[in-house]
């Protein structure tokens, strides 16, 4: 990772002891980047080498759209894909955090399992509105919800990490955000009842899970119901994609942060008529998509590091 | 983002002159009609077919349409994202709408019938049956 330092990295440091600093500074709101000058207690190369264990999160690949904003987003998906593969040490499995596809068709979804596929690593999944389209999700969890419970949401545990994936994507509400519903909410309470509070959590789902921008949708109407069953534990580790672009908040223990697209960048909240596709100069797109890293030290929070497909 | 927000012009650019193309071929009336309605709302959706609704930038337009009951709707996408058109009790739902693609809906009694974009929540319209 330390080659890609001085190339399109940005690093986020989760220790709670920096988080509260930064918030210091911040107050609540966004925080966009959590380098600026501040000093990280230790670098990712050391971060991996003491433990062993990292998992990589990709998110929004659209696989099938075919606009101006990325013409070949099989192309940008391959390319990240190839990223992932070169990484030293090996991640120990992928999260893709939605919007596999553009317009959930069948052979959208081959396409993107075929090329995530090269990256030869296990790939957990939760879907985006594009990938649930007009069933309900019956047909992407047919494809990826096997073992799952409920509606699709899951559990499992990894580098001594809880994972939990949540869908926040569908039944929503006129006028409404994403949402997870009462049922969600329930088996979450139940799944996290028996954890001691010292367990890392790592919550992954497609909309963020902190309302972001409204007007845009760009949130999630019940994630603090659902938070409030993770408030106990010291560290929180919230990750979503949707937005297409990194937007990080700390609130308490808990972190969230949204990941780059592998296929195309959005505009920054309200600073576009709408939310759609942005067209950037060829030569800016791959600074604009990236994949993230994820490095898990024994007794510290986790370790963020986005790189863009131009570094 | 300066940069980009030029690029985003273009489109809405022409639209607006075809339509206002359109609306001049309809009469000098329709055209004064048109250009008051422009001026007082900063809108350029006055001069639609009054029972065409266009998707665009994320928002339905006109946000409530006004038609007489035997009316046969269409809604257009005309965006980059795929939309959906679904009435609030599931009078009518369409499937996912990609670029350039119609969902069309007959009207037969009065009311007023709200929908919206199950893809994007915040998307929301109104269609008044007289």
């Amino acid at each position: 990772m330390s080659r890609q330092n001085d190339k399109g990295l940005e690093l986020a440091v989760m220790n709670r002891r920096r988080m509260l600093k930064c918030m210091g500074w911040a107050g609540t709101g966004i925080v966009w980047t959590m380098v600026g000058g501040v000093p990280r207690p230790f670098g990712l190369g050391e971060a991996a080498a003491a433990t062993g264990f990292s998992f990589v999160q990709i998110s929004d690949s659209h696989i099938g759209f075919d606009k101006p904003a990325n013409p070949n987003v099989k192309g940008t998906l391959q390319e990240t894909i190839g990223k992932i593969g070169a990484l030293s040490p090996a991640p120990a499995f992928i999260l893709h955090t939605g919007d596999i596809t553009h317009l959930a068709k069948p052979e959208q979804f081959d396409q993107a399992e075929q090329i995530i596929k090269g990256a030869k690593l296990d790939v957990r999944y939760v879907p985006g509105e594009h990938d649930v389209l007009d069933d309900n999700g019956q047909s992407y969890l047919q494809r990826f919800g096997k073992g799952a419970t409920g509606g699709g949401w899951y559990s499992f545990d990894s580098g001594g990490v809880h994972f939990i994936a949540l869908i926040n994507v569908l039944n929503f509400k006129p006028g409404g955000l994403g949402n997870l519903g009462q049922e969600q909410i329930a088996w979450l309470a139940d799944d996290v009842k028996s954890l001691s509070a010292s367990t890392p959590i790592v919550i992954f789902a497609h909309m963020p899970l902190w309302t972001i921008y409204q007007d845009w949708g760009w949130g999630t109407g019940d994630a603090a119901e659902a938070l409030s069953h993770v408030n106990r534990f010291g560290s929180v580790t919230v990750l979503n994609g949707h937005i297409h672009q990194i937007v990080q908040k700390v609130e308490g223990n808990i972190t969230f942060q949204t990941a780059r697209s592998t296929a195309y960048p959005q505009p920054e909240a309200g600073k576009a008529k709408a939310p759609g596709p942005l067209t950037v100069p060829a030569d800016q797109l791959k600074q604009m998509l990236g994949l993230r890293s994820v490095t898990l030290a024994e007794g510290t929070h986790p370790l963020l590091s986005d790189a863009t497909l131009a570094g | 983002m300066l940069a980009t927000q030029v690029r985003h012009e273009p489109l809405p650019m022409a639209r607006r002159n075809s339509r206002l193309g359109r609306s001049a071929r309809m009469g000098a009336a329709f055209v004064a009609v048109f250009c008051a309605a422009t001026l007082i709302s900063g809108g350029s959706r006055a001069a639609m077919a009054p029972d065409t609704i266009e998707i665009s930038n994320f928002s339905f337009g006109p946000a409530v349409l006004t038609v007489p009951a035997g009316t046969t709707v269409t809604w257009v996408n005309e965006d980059e994202e795929p939309h959906t058109v679904v009435e609030s009790n599931t009078l009518f739902k369409s499937h996912a709408l990609d670029t350039g693609d119609k969902f069309s809906f007959t009207f037969t009694t009065p009311g007023t019938y709200e929908y919206f974009c199950t893809i994007h929540a915040h998307m929301v319209g109104k269609v008044v049956v007289q």
